[in-house]
């Protein structure tokens, strides 16, 4: 029964399959898969596949497979909860096992949505991997029934162990799972699952099952991978986004130790391949090179920020949303406010680089890649070497870090397998330095934007219009997402829809709209996307707003959000943990913010202080968060400190100037990261409301900054309107 | 050609004299637990014990090791995560993707044997190796708890 069904092959073509991974890679394909039940590819070893999810070894050990990446957001952790908690197996015998690209392919894409981006890992799979959970606890009873000849009605199911009360005998997972393996599996229709609020796996904060191997070093990721035969590439790509490669004297490299060959890589790039790494690199380092920069080697920081200040007052718009008329509300309004905010562009800096395993034969090719996107990088290995599909398989490797950086761009993946080329059958490992990491990104798209406010005489808000002028995400990832030239991407955040960024204030007369100014400067999604800026904006001139008002900043977000009970509770949660309104010590000061995004609702306050020579110390922080359900509080909370390191990073330090065409902060010497020692004590508090899916990765991010520069604010007196902090004289 | 001794072992290896010790450590002695993170003494996820001390391995020039230096990688901090260090990491939970981690638990490791018992502040002077995922809340805890001898638990819940 371990023999897979699917033998032959499939009929998708390279094409087709390239669209389907560029659509999800482009944010959304919902496959609506609902097929648990199927047999499928790749059986773990020496395990009874009951069904897709699951796997049981006659030890009992539960095999639960996993299709999403795992690049430290704790998915892996999280999923195989969910299919143990309807499994009704024994928590302590869990183990997981991948699935890969090949393996889902070859079975008609029964694993589903491979793609791991936007926090979806686990709200867009926890229907079906439960229905699997539970799909295989049917089947592994039945089989029990079976054998003992008595109702299935008659036995009950805990920690792996079925029992049949009349007759005490008892049974365990290990022992049906093969006979269990062979039955019919139920209509998926047919499947109840648990009442989340009963769940005793699931919505526990239990460890992760993930650590053992991080402790000791033993963990391989693809940058550690050695493969026998194995070659080393480094590569330099014109530093000038739209420049070329002239040429290179190869002459000069050739005979330094180890190296073996310097290729051209598409008519952008260099790389030299060598028997270790360290050689290739420091050949690179002195091959001369003759770039042709092209004509964007005259643009910068300056250029650009001139290109949005434009943006700001154009006519003509790429997408908004309004109700009334904010315009003529703002004109008539006794007390008029106005702000102009900016965001610089971010690199996600994920500590392992960018790196690729290729080795091509005459008739296959494999790759092992750190990749958010597993489909999306079998068809860049596929649609490079020209080798087909059902011949390409990606092996999998957990992520150093992702951040949004791995996903659909599969540049570094293109890169490798075009080296691989010039080497047949010999596996060719590409790492990136880090200043190429930094110079090669598709970095958090740059923006500003103004906003303006009308108050009536007792401080209501009137009428607000907010123009966001900036890059767009989808002019470079997925340019049909841009429909008659409106982008609502670039609004995330602002949306009037329910569900997945809605705005949590109403104002009676309200225009959003965006001005898509695009640089030479490619641009992509970067954990928490859209909302970090959007947030940044809308919720520091609230507090501008707010105190032009003369009101308490909780006080006069409530008052516009009592059409919006979910922001409002969460809001509420985070200010009575803070204890907003509270005596704090001297020289602390406060500030609030709350968005949504990803399906979530979150808050935010900060404690901060700022010294007389302008440093700022944030102290505490407390962050809520709704999402819906809580799969694995533990892990939740983890997340939620993480977002504070990587929003306070970007926070003060994140920033990347552009120079001559080329992006500037290229090593942690100037792109500087957040250290413990800035880390403030952060609080977490879950308040799940249990009617809807959504995602923890990124939703709490863009709460961080505006809480803090609201703080900063009532600190000093003075809005801070820029980031980061490091270019902002506080006092 | 020298002689290098690594996690207790002396072994022959042969590289150029400007190759840095993380290199050598990951591509000719194999062992990839100790990472490349940036290559300028930035973030540490390179760190491994010379002489006791945590240096950042990117650092140190082959040519400079002689037989006599004592070098010690995550792999040689203990054979079956027993370390007080590795113990309470697992207790605490503190790993997200992990890439960081081999030089977080070094720099831990060296803090706890010069520094027993060390306070907040000690912590974040010693502590300054880059997590990108942001696991500093959890390792300023892992570090306590393994100061005041906790982590032996490594089953049940976490959070």
């Amino acid at each position: 029964m371990n023999k897979p069904v699917l033998q032959r092959h499939l009929k998708l073509s390279r094409r087709d399959f390239i669209v389907a991974s560029a659509a999800i890679a482009g944010g959304g394909l919902a496959l609506g898969m609902n097929v648990p039940f199927a047999r499928a590819e790749g059986t773990p070893e020496g395990a009874s596949q009951v069904n897709l999810w699951v796997a049981i070894k006659p030890d009992d050990t539960c095999v639960i497979r996993v299709a999403r990446s795992e690049m430290g957001q704790g998915t892996l952790t999280g999923l195989a909860q969910l299919v143990a908690e309807e499994l009704e197996c024994d928590w302590s015998k869990v183990t997981t096992e991948g699935v890969t690209p090949g393996q889902n392919l070859a079975s008609k894409r029964a694993w589903g949505e491979m793609g791991t981006g936007g926090s979806r890992g686990i709200r867009t799979s926890q229907d079906y991997v439960r229905k699997g959970g539970a799909a295989a606890r049917i089947m592994l009873v039945q089989a029990a029934a079976n054998q003992w000849s008595v109702p299935v009605g008659e036995l009950t199911v805990s920690k792996g162990i079925i029992t049949h009360a009349a007759s005490s005998r008892t049974l365990r997972y290990g022992e049906v799972a093969a006979a269990a393996a062979k039955l019919t599996p139920p209509d998926a229709k047919e499947i109840k699952l648990k009442d989340p609020k009963t769940w005793t796996i699931a919505g526990k904060p239990l460890r992760r099952l993930d650590t053992a191997d991080k402790l000791d070093g033993s963990k391989v990721f693809a940058i550690d991978l050695t493969l026998p035969g194995m070659l080393c590439a480094a590569i330099k790509d014109c530093p000038v986004y739209g420049g070329k490669l002239r040429s290179y004297d190869e002459s000069k490299v050739l005979g330094m130790p180890g190296v073996k060959k310097v290729v051209r890589v598409k008519e952008t790039a260099v790389a030299v391949v060598a028997d270790t790494w360290w050689r290739a690199k420091k050949a690179l380092d002195v091959l001369p090179i003759v770039w042709d920069e092209g004509e964007n080697a005259t643009k910068s920081s300056a250029t650009i920020a001139e290109m949005l200040k434009e943006g700001l007052t154009a006519t003509a718009t790429n997408g908004e949303r309004m109700n009334g008329d904010a315009l003529k509300a703002i004109a008539e309004a006794p007390k008029k406010i106005e702000a102009v905010y900016a965001t610089p562009f971010l690199a996600h800096a994920p500590l392992e680089m960018m790196n690729c395993t290729v080795k091509l034969s005459a008739d296959r090719a494999d790759a092992w890649v750190p990749t958010q996107n597993l489909e999306a990088s079998l068809a860049a290995l596929s649609e490079v070497s020209g080798i087909p599909l059902d011949k390409c398989e990606i092996h999998r490797h957990d992520l150093g870090g992702g951040f949004g950086r791995r996903g659909g761009t599969q540049d570094y993946v293109h890169q490798a397998t075009e080296i691989a080329k010039s080497f047949p059958d010999t596996p060719i490992k590409l790492i990136w330095t880090r200043e190429e990491d930094q110079a090669h990104d598709f970095y958090r798209p740059i923006s500003q934007c103004k906003l303006s406010a009308g108050l009536d005489n007792v401080g209501n808000l009137v009428g607000l219009h907010v123009r966001v002028s900036g890059q767009s995400i989808n002019a470079i990832a997925n340019p049909n997402a841009i429909v008659n030239g409106k982008d609502m991407r670039q609004l995330q955040g602002y949306y009037d829809t329910p569900g997945d960024a809605q705005l949590g204030y109403d104002v009676p007369n309200l225009l959003i709209d965006y001005v898509m100014r695009n640089s030479h400067v490619p641009v992509g999604p970067w954990r928490g996307v859209n909302t970090n800026q959007n947030a940044v904006y809308m919720e520091c001139f609230m507090e501008e707003v707010a105190r032009a008002a003369g009101k308490d900043s909780l006080e006069f977000r409530r008052a516009l959000m009592k059409e919006h009970p979910k922001h409002l509770a969460v809001l509420n949660a985070v200010a009575e943990k803070a204890g907003w309104g509270k005596p704090l010590p001297e020289g602390v000061h406060r500030g609030l913010a709350q968005f949504m995004g990803y399906g979530s609702y979150s808050a935010a306050v900060a404690e901060v202080s700022v010294s007389p020579q302008g440093k700022l110390k944030v102290h505490r922080m407390v962050l809520g968060v709704n999402s819906g359900h809580a799969v694995n509080p533990g892990q939740i909370e983890a997340q939620v400190q993480g977002s504070v390191a990587f929003g306070l990073t970007a926070t003060m330090y994140g920033d990347m100037p552009v120079a001559k065409g080329r992006m500037t902060a290229l090593n942690f010497d100037t792109y500087e990261i957040m250290r413990l020692a800035e880390m403030p004590k952060v609080e977490t508090v879950i308040v799940p409301t249990y009617d809807f899916w959504g995602g923890i990765g990124e939703p709490t991010i863009c709460v961080v900054a505006p809480s803090v520069m609201n703080a900063i604010f009532a600190a000093t007196g003075k809005p801070v309107r820029s980031l980061p902090l490091k270019n902002v004289k506080l006092v | 050609m020298a002689k290098l001794n690594i996690n207790g072992t002396v072994r022959d290896v042969s590289a150029e004299a400007d190759t840095p010790l993380l290199w050598v450590i990951r591509e000719h002695v194999g062992l990839t637990g100790t990472k490349y993170g940036c290559g300028i003494a930035q973030c540490g996820a390179c760190s491994v014990h010379f002489n006791g001390e945590v240096q950042r391995s990117c650092q140190i020039p082959f040519g400079q090791i002689t037989e006599s230096d004592v070098i010690v990688t995550i792999e040689g901090l203990s054979s079956d995560r027993s370390h007080p260090v590795q113990k309470a990491w697992a207790a605490v939970d503190v790993p997200q993707c992990g890439y960081c981690q081999s030089g977080q638990i070094m720099a831990a490791a060296a803090l706890l044997k010069h520094n027993p018992k060390p306070t907040d502040k000690d912590i974040d002077e010693a502590m300054t190796n880059i997590c990108r995922c942001g696991t500093y809340q959890r390792i300023r805890e892992a570090v306590h708890m393994a100061a005041n001898g906790g982590g032996a638990g490594t089953t049940g819940q976490g959070g």
